[in-house]
């Protein structure tokens, strides 16, 4: 029997998917009566006992950050919804949302309602067109329906739904970069304390989640936490999506319980490329510490993942093949980090660049084995000294592939070269056209 | 260029979607860019009138944004992923072979003025990998000469429609009018899905 479950995804292959009618044919759009019939206390308790936690890659629990908004302080409260999927190898909500934008709506009016708030937004990143067609048409969908606006199922409830979309910066995925962003200003991480729970949008007590997340709610609230909590393992509670890419037959989105391995999704899935064997793999996105073929059987929950030396992250399981060069893998996202780097925080504007000249050198066979210590000394110096995580998943690919391959690096400098043909890596050499 | 008294009345209507009307820069940036096809010095003045700010706290904003381009690119802005997975599967021949093949580099335009090139990071599609965005629509799964073909087709002003988008790729200028927020009414175009989306409930209805 397959351990897979798919709730978010069960719907997706109806070809109207994405419509207000497929949603309301398939269920959709009965929890916020239920939630609505709730007290907002409540419905904060039952996400909290469901025991969900951020799926944008902190792995927060989503009750708790609910439970963190003042209430009866006369302020404006505000829902955010983070979007803005750009983390390299993530790719989950962007297709969540063409097929299912109003699982994503439902849950913003839920949690809106809980949290006291009259006025959400999503946050979306601005390079998916398409995406911004469907939640555009779908917000415009809910209104007509009476589903947002004033006095939602006349039960007094107002709240008013913005798409924001964003404009091509990694960085505004950080929720107080997102936030600077969406006040109007360049998208840089505030310093903590505050947190948005008590100075957000426009200083107001503000929740930021990310989609999936928010798009969980309205199964937890139909079906309940014991529904709930009966899938995943004892702190990773619930379903979740798990993104293949890379070297596999088949990649794609597999919804199952937290805690399958990656043994399982890849036998589920076909395997590693045919003819090849894995070398490296990220288990949430370029940010996670990468794993090797000895974690094949790491159960993927936050705290198994954890255990091991990397993060659950956003569960993007990028799986490169022996083809691959880890220096060039790792220079390219420290390339990616560098680009995104917002620029406030000194160590991580300036050691971001620093890293690339040093990988560059040693991809190209140049340098010593002294630049070795040099990158983690660097690494040392960026991790954990600027105000958001960026620097932090900078660091991540750097450490981590010093860790399991410290001799690939050495053979770069021993050959003067890099010793891979890049073509045995595309996808075009092993279809055979190009 | 002046801007007509309609296209005034769009940015009221943008800056009236927030509860304060700085938000509302970045959507009045997209939709210049719809207009003037990238961020003119007209736009920024005129954004910086309607919200109340300085030319230059507007400039910062857009120069922080890689959307939001300084100076034109093409009808078709072709985006090919080169952050690592795209990059290793592919994206880095078919970005160098682009490149060749309409003889400008990154960033360029052509001389006719129809397809632009840029290097993109991450579009969360890497199961689709390799993959190139036009006008940010996506076109999964490409090959050195599947590019080639879209880019020729799009300087004859006859590109492929996106794999996961609407039936006609659409403009710059036209898609920056959607980002800004303002609806062409294609959003029930296309396809809800492609193969890899689809894949584990396949898998979990007993698909082979």
């Amino acid at each position: 029997m397959s351990k897979l479950t798919p709730v978010l995804s069960a719907n997706w292959d109806q070809k109207d998917s994405f419509t207000f009618e497929a949603y309301k044919r398939n269920g959709g759009y009965t929890a916020i009566a239920k939630a609505l019939s709730m007290k907002p206390d409540e419905v904060i308790q039952t996400v909290k006992d469901s025991g969900l936690r951020g799926r944008g890659g902190a792995g927060f629990p989503t009750g708790n950050k609910w439970g963190f908004i003042p209430q009866g302080d006369n302020k404006e409260h505000y829902f955010v919804v983070n979007a803005d999927e750009s983390e390299p190898g993530t790719c989950k909500d962007t297709p969540l949302l063409m097929a299912n934008p109003h699982v994503l709506i439902e849950g913003i009016i839920i949690g809106s309602y809980a949290i006291r708030a009259n006025h959400a937004f999503i946050y979306i990143r601005g390079e998916i067109t398409h995406v911004v067609r469907r939640v555009q048409q779908a917000i415009e969908d809910a209104y007509k329906a009476g589903l947002l606006g004033k006095n939602i199922l006349g039960k007094g409830f107002d709240l008013d739904l913005v798409l924001h979309v964003g404009a091509g910066a990694y960085i505004c995925g950080e929720e107080t970069a997102l936030l600077d962003s969406l006040e109007g200003f360049r998208g840089q991480p505030r310093l903590r304390p505050p947190f948005p729970a008590i100075a957000g949008l426009y200083a107001k007590p503000t929740v930021v989640n990310n989609v999936e997340s928010v798009a969980s709610v309205p199964a937890i609230i139909n079906n309940g936490v014991a529904w709930f909590t009966a899938m995943g393992t004892e702190k990773s509670k619930g379903f979740t999506l798990y993104s293949l890419s890379g070297h596999v037959n088949n990649p794609g989105q597999f919804e199952a319980p937290l805690g399958i391995t990656l043994r399982e999704l890849l036998e589920i899935s076909g395997g590693i490329r045919t003819g090849h064997k894995l070398k490296f793999w990220t288990p949430g996105g370029s940010s996670t510490p990468i794993f090797t073929d000895a974690h094949l059987d790491v159960p993927l929950d936050y705290e198994g993942v954890s255990a091991a030396g990397s993060m659950l992250g956003t569960k993007a399981l990028q799986i490169f093949d022996e083809t691959t060069c880890i220096v060039r893998a790792v220079l390219r996202w420290t390339e990616f980090y560098k680009h995104e780097s917002c620029g406030k925080c000194t160590p991580c504007r300036e050691g971001t660049w620093w890293l690339v000249q040093v990988l560059k050198d040693l991809e190209a066979g140049r340098g010593s084995e002294a630049d070795l210590d040099k990158l983690l000394d660097l690494c040392d110096n960026i991790m954990g000294r600027s105000f958001c995580a960026l620097a932090d998943g900078a660091a991540s690919p750097i450490i981590s592939s010093l860790k399991y391959f410290r001799q690939e690096y050495l053979d770069h400098l021993a050959a003067g070269k890099c010793p891979f043909d890049p073509m045995t890596a595309t996808l075009f050499e092993s279809a055979g056209v190009k | 260029m002046a801007y007509t008294v309609e296209q005034v009345s769009i940015m009221d209507s943008i800056i009236n979607r927030y509860p304060r009307k700085r938000s509302a820069i970045m959507p009045l940036l997209h939709f210049v860019q719809s207009i003037d096809g990238y961020v003119t010095n007209e736009g920024i003045e005129l954004i910086g009138q309607k919200l109340e700010l300085a030319t230059a706290e507007v400039t910062a904003v857009s120069t922080f944004y890689t959307q939001y381009k300084s100076k034109p690119v093409g009808d078709y802005h072709v985006g090919i992923c080169t952050n690592t997975l795209c990059a290793v599967m592919g994206g880095d021949a078919i970005f160098e072979s682009i490149k060749e093949h309409l003889d400008i580099e990154n960033d360029g335009v052509t001389n006719d003025g129809k397809v632009s090139v840029e290097h993109i990071e991450c579009n969360a599609a890497c199961d689709y990998a390799p993959v190139v965005m036009v006008n940010w629509e996506f076109y999964d799964n490409q090959t050195v000469q599947s590019t080639k073909d879209l880019v020729d087709a799009a300087r004859a002003g006859n590109p492929p429609a996106p794999t996961r988008g609407p039936n006609k790729l659409r403009t710059w200028k036209e898609n920056s009018a959607v980002l800004a927020g303002i609806s062409d009414g294609l959003a029930n175009e296309g396809v809800q899905a492609g193969e890899p989306t689809l894949l584990g409930l396949k898998k979990a209805k007993g698909g082979a």
